[in-house]
C-alpha cells in the first residue's frame, strides 16, 4: 500500500535561512506517524511545509497530488487538516462557529458531522454558544481537533496537542485521537515533545535533529533504541 | 424644547450617514488593520457615479443599486491591486498608500466632473413631519441606514461567507488552514466597505451638494464616530456615528458657532483617545512585542 | 604574486556585498550626504561645489525661476521637519500644514501688527511652533500608529476653520497682506534674489542642525523608538522625552518654513493651509526619502515643480500625480530617491576606494 503522504528531500525556509535540509518522511494510510525531536529541530516546520505556510522545496505528494505550488487553502481542500501549534482556534467566535468554519470546504450542511464531534467531545456541546476564547486550554485543544475533523480529512496534522496541558488531559486527548483515527480511518501525522506517550500510540516514528531526519523506523524500534531512550525518553 | 428635539432628530439623520461611513472604516480596520484614509473620497467618487447614472435618465433606485455594485467591484479591485502590496508593510507605508488613494480619487473626480458644486437629487420628498420635528428626508436617510445595517448584520451572522470573513480577519493563518481563501475575503471586505461608503455618499450628497471635497468633513466625523465606538466594533461605530451627528448639531446650535465644527471633532477625537482609547465598545488593542 | 592586506580584505568582502541587491541591506536611515565616506578635502570640496552652485544659480535664472527655487527650499525645510518626526521617529503626522500655518501666521502677525522686521520673525515663529509641537506631542505619546495620523488629519482639516474664526488676529477669510521685504542696500541684489539667499541660508542652517540632531545619540534613540519601542525602553531610552522632543524639533522646522513662506509670498490666507498642504508635505517626504535629510530637498523640488508642470493639463493633474507618486514610491522605492540611491552611492564609493586600496 502506498503511503498517503510522502516527503522527498524537502527543504523549508524562513526568509533566507534554511531550516529543513532535505527530509524524507512517509505517512502510512490509516496509520499514526510521529515526528520527535528537540526544540527547534524543525518538526513544526515540517508540518508547515506540508501545508505551504512556509517556503519549501522538494517533493511533497499527498495521495496522487503534488502539493508543491499549491496554496495553503487549496491543500486544505484536498483533505489535509492541520491543527497548528498553539491550537489556532478563532477565539472571538463561538464554539459552534469554529466548527462551522472547520466544515468550510465541505458542501452541504455540516450538521451530521457536528453531532458526531459533539458525541466525541461532549464538553463542546455544552459550550457551543460560548466564545472559544473562554474555553480552558484542554477544551480549546479539543475544539481545534474537532474543527480539523469537521472537514472529514484524510490526513490530520497535529502539532503538539499536549502543549500546556495537564497530563491527564493529554492522555484523554491522545486516547480520543486514537479512537477517531480507527473509526474514521484518518491518517495522523503527529508532532510531539512527549516522546514516550507519542511512541506508545504511534506506529512509525521519525527523529529530527537540526533539520535532518537522523533516525526512523517503527515506533517500537525507536522506543527500544538505547540512544533514543537516553536522549528523549529519559530512562 | 421643540428646537432641541428638532436638532436631535436632524442630528440623528446626519449621524446615520457618519455611522455608515464609520462602519466602512471599522470593517476595513478589522479585516486588514488599516485605517483607510481614502474611504471618504471613495464614497465621493461612488456618488459621482450615481449622479452620472441619474443624469443619464435612470430611476434613482436603479442608479443606487448599480452604484453599489460598481463600488463593490471597485473596492475589491482596489484591495487586490493597491492595498495588497502593503498589507504586511509598516503602518507608515499603508498610511501613505491610502493617502495616495485619497489624492487620486479626489483629483480624478475634479478632473472628470470639475470642482463646481452639483445638485444631487434626493429620493425622499422634503416634507415636515410631526409638527416640523423632523422631515421625511431625515426619516428616509435613517431608514436606509438601518436597512444597510440589518443586511450587513445578517450577512455576517448567518452566511458562511460572512463567517469566513470574520474568521479571516481574526486569524488569517488558521482561516487558511480551514480552506478559506483569505485574500478573497479581504477583497470582499473592501468591496463591502466601498459599497457602504457609497450609501453614505449618496445619502449625504443632497444636503451637502456634490463636489470632490464634500467628504472630507464627513470622513472626519466618521473617524470620530468610529473612535468613540471603538474602532474594532461595528455596533460601536454606528452608535458613535449617531453620537457625533447629534453632538455636532447641538454644539453648532447652542454652544459655539458652526464654523468650528471640525474643531469640535478634533477635540472629541483627542478626548476619546486620551481617556477611552478603546472607545465605548472596542476591545483592547494588543500591542505586539 | 602576493596580495596586500587591504585588497585581500576587499576581495573577501566584495562577493557578500555584491549579493545585496540595490543596497537594500545597507543601514538606513541614510544620513546622506553626511555619511559619505570621503576624506575631508573631497567632502568639503563637494559641499563647497554644491553651495557654490546654489549661489551662482540665481544669477543664471529668471526672476520667476528664482522665486520657484525659493519656494522649493521653503518646502524642503518643511519636509525636513516632517522627516524628523515621521521618518526618523515613526510618528505619522498628516497635519504638518497646521504647524506651517502657525509659523506663517506668527510671522505675518508680527510683521503686520507690530512692525517686526521680517528676519526677526523667524525665532519667535520657530519658538511658538516648538511649544505647540511639544504641547501636541504630549497627548500624542498615547496615540499609536494610525491614531496619531488620525488626530493630525483632524487638525489639518480643522485648521482653515480655526484661522477664519480668530479673525481679529488672522484677518479672517481675507488673510493678511504683507509688504515684501526690501533687500539690504549695497548688495546689489533685487528682492527675489535677496530672499533666495535668505532662505538658502536658513535651509543650510536647518540641514546642519538636523544633521547634528539626527546623526548622533539622539538620532539613534529616535530610530530605536520607531523600530522597536519596547526594546528602546528596555535600553533605557527615555521614550516620552525623545518623542516630544522629536515633535517639537519637527514642528520648529516646519514653523520656520511657514514663516519664510509668509515672508516670501507676502500673503497668508486660511485656504492656503488646507489638508492638502499637509498631504503634499507627506508626498515630498515619500518621494525624497522619509528618513533622510537630503531627501527633503528632492521632496521640495517635487512638490513645487509638479504643479508648475502639470497645471496646464488640468487643475486636478498635480494631485493625481502626487497620489500616484505616493503609491509608486511605496511599492518600488519605499525609502524614497535619496534613501535608496544614497546608500547605493555610498556603497559604490566605498567599493571604489577599497578597490584602490585607499587607507581608511
Amino acid at each position: 500500500m502506498t503511503p498517503i503522504l510522502q516527503l522527498r528531500a524537502v527543504k523549508a525556509f524562513y526568509g533566507q535561512s534554511e531550516v529543513l535540509h532535505g527530509i524524507d518522511i512517509a505517512v502510512e494510510r490509516g496509520g499514526m506517524t510521529v515526528l520527535l525531536g528537540a526544540n527547534g529541530a524543525g518538526k513544526t516546520t515540517a508540518l508547515r511545509a506540508i501545508c505551504g505556510t512556509v517556503r519549501r522545496e522538494g517533493e511533497i505528494i499527498f495521495s496522487e497530488h503534488r502539493l508543491n505550488g499549491r496554496s495553503t487553502e487549496q491543500i486544505a481542500r484536498l483533505g489535509i487538516a492541520h491543527v497548528p501549534e498553539g491550537r489556532g482556534t478563532f477565539v472571538g467566535l463561538t464554539v459552534e462557529e469554529n466548527l462551522r468554519l472547520g466544515a468550510y470546504t465541505c458542501t452541504g450542511t455540516p450538521h451530521e458531522n457536528m453531532q458526531r464531534m459533539y458525541a466525541y467531545f461532549p464538553i463542546l456541546a455544552e459550550r457551543r454558544r460560548q466564545q472559544a476564547g473562554a474555553l480552558s486550554g484542554g477544551e480549546q485543544q479539543m475544539l481545534a481537533i474537532a474543527r480539523a475533523l469537521m472537514m472529514s480529512p484524510q490526513l490530520l496534522l497535529l502539532d503538539e496537542p499536549s502543549f500546556g496541558l495537564a497530563p491527564l488531559v493529554v492522555e484523554s486527548i491522545f486516547a480520543l485521537v486514537e479512537r477517531i483515527r480507527r473509526e474514521h480511518r484518518v491518517s495522523v501525522l503527529l508532532v510531539e515533545q512527549n516522546a514516550s506517550l507519542a511512541l506508545e500510540f504511534a506506529d512509525r516514528a521519525y527523529l529530527i535533529e537540526t533539520g535532518y531526519v537522523v533516525s526512523s523506523g517503527s515506533a517500537k524500534a525507536l522506543a527500544d533504541d538505547p540512544q533514543i531512550r537516553r536522549s528523549y525518553l529519559g530512562y | 424644547m421643540h428646537q432641541l428635539l428638532q436638532q436631535i432628530f436632524s442630528g440623528l439623520a446626519a449621524g446615520a450617514i457618519y455611522a455608515s461611513l464609520a462602519l466602512a472604516l471599522v470593517m476595513i480596520y478589522r479585516a486588514t488593520n488599516l485605517v483607510n484614509f481614502a474611504q471618504g473620497e471613495m464614497a465621493m467618487f461612488s456618488t459621482y457615479i450615481a449622479w452620472t447614472l441619474v443624469n443619464a435618465g435612470l430611476p434613482f433606485w436603479g442608479a443606487f443599486l448599480i452604484t453599489l455594485a460598481v463600488s463593490f467591484l471597485g473596492g475589491m479591485a482596489i484591495e487586490r491591486i493597491v492595498i495588497r502590496p502593503v498589507e504586511n508593510a509598516p503602518i507608515l507605508a499603508a498610511v501613505v498608500v491610502t493617502i495616495g488613494l485619497l489624492l487620486i480619487f479626489n483629483s480624478l473626480a475634479g478632473w472628470i466632473y470639475s470642482y463646481t458644486l452639483q445638485e444631487f437629487p434626493s429620493p425622499f420628498p422634503d416634507r415636515p413631519l410631526f409638527g416640523a420635528l423632523m422631515t421625511t428626508r431625515d426619516i428616509g436617510v435613517i431608514a436606509v441606514t438601518l436597512v444597510v445595517l440589518a443586511v450587513l448584520f445578517c450577512f455576517f451572522r448567518f452566511t458562511t461567507t460572512g463567517l469566513a470573513m470574520r474568521a479571516a480577519a481574526q486569524n488569517p493563518e488558521s482561516a487558511r488552514l480551514c480552506g478559506i481563501h483569505v485574500g478573497r475575503m479581504l477583497a470582499i471586505g473592501w468591496g463591502l466597505a466601498a459599497a457602504i461608503g457609497a450609501v453614505a455618499g449618496i445619502m449625504v450628497a443632497p444636503a451637502l451638494f456634490l463636489d470632490p471635497n464634500m467628504m472630507s468633513g464627513v470622513l472626519l466625523y466618521a473617524f470620530t464616530g468610529a473612535l468613540i465606538g471603538g474602532i474594532t466594533s461595528p455596533v460601536g461605530a454606528v452608535i458613535g456615528g449617531l453620537i457625533v451627528g447629534v453632538t455636532e448639531n447641538l454644539v453648532g446650535t447652542y454652544l459655539i458657532a458652526s464654523q468650528l465644527k471640525f474643531t469640535v471633532a478634533l477635540i472629541l477625537i483627542i478626548l476619546v483617545l486620551l481617556f477611552r482609547p478603546n472607545g465605548l465598545f472596542g476591545t483592547a488593542i494588543v500591542r505586539r512585542v | 604574486m602576493s596580495e596586500s592586506l587591504p585588497v585581500g580584505a576587499a576581495g573577501k568582502l566584495a562577493p557578500i556585498r555584491a549579493s545585496v541587491p540595490n543596497a537594500a541591506k545597507v543601514r538606513w536611515p541614510c544620513n546622506w550626504p553626511w555619511n559619505w565616506p570621503w576624506n575631508w578635502p573631497w567632502r568639503w570640496l563637494a559641499g563647497a561645489a554644491l553651495i557654490a552652485l546654489a549661489v551662482v544659480l540665481p544669477f543664471a535664472l529668471s526672476n520667476y525661476h528664482v522665486f520657484t527655487l525659493t519656494q522649493v527650499m521653503i518646502y524642503a525645510i518643511a519636509v525636513l521637519g516632517l522627516n524628523i518626526l515621521t521618518g526618523y521617529n515613526g510618528q505619522i503626522s498628516l497635519g504638518h500644514g497646521g504647524f506651517f500655518a502657525a509659523g506663517a501666521y506668527t510671522a505675518a502677525i508680527l510683521m503686520h501688527r507690530y512692525g517686526v522686521p521680517y528676519w526677526a520673525t523667524l525665532p519667535p515663529a520657530g519658538l511658538i511652533c516648538f511649544v505647540l509641537g511639544v504641547l501636541f506631542g504630549l497627548p500624542a505619546l498615547r496615540f499609536e500608529g494610525p491614531y496619531l495620523a488620525l488626530v493630525t488629519l483632524a487638525m489639518a482639516v480643522a485648521m482653515p476653520q480655526l484661522l477664519k474664526y480668530f479673525d481679529t488676529w488672522t484677518g479672517g477669510q481675507q488673510g493678511i497682506v504683507l509688504v515684501k521685504p526690501l533687500p539690504p542696500p549695497g548688495l546689489g541684489l533685487d528682492r527675489d534674489r535677496w530672499l533666495y539667499f535668505f532662505v538658502l541660508a536658513v535651509l543650510l542652517l536647518a540641514m546642519r542642525l538636523a544633521a547634528n540632531l539626527l546623526n548622533g545619540r539622539t538620532g539613534r534613540a529616535l530610530v530605536a523608538i520607531r523600530d522597536h519601542p519596547i526594546a528602546a525602553v528596555a535600553m533605557g531610552i527615555n521614550t516620552p522625552r525623545y518623542k516630544t522632543l522629536a515633535f517639537g524639533a519637527s514642528t520648529l522646522f516646519t514653523g520656520v518654513a511657514g514663516a519664510l513662506a509668509a515672508i516670501v509670498v507676502g500673503f497668508v490666507a486660511p485656504e492656503s493651509f488646507s489638508l492638502f498642504l499637509s498631504l503634499s508635505f507627506l508626498v515630498g517626504s515619500a518621494v525624497g526619502g522619509i528618513a533622510t535629510i537630503g531627501g527633503a530637498i528632492v521632496g521640495g523640488f517635487f512638490i513645487e515643480s509638479v504643479p508648475n508642470l502639470a497645471n496646464d493639463v488640468s487643475d486636478a493633474a498635480p494631485w493625481a500625480i502626487y497620489g500616484l507618486a505616493m503609491l509608486l514610491f511605496m511599492y518600488l522605492m519605499p525609502r524614497g530617491l535619496v534613501g535608496t540611491l544614497g546608500p547605493w552611492f555610498v556603497h559604490a564609493m566605498r567599493k571604489f576606494r577599497s578597490a584602490r586600496g585607499a587607507p581608511k
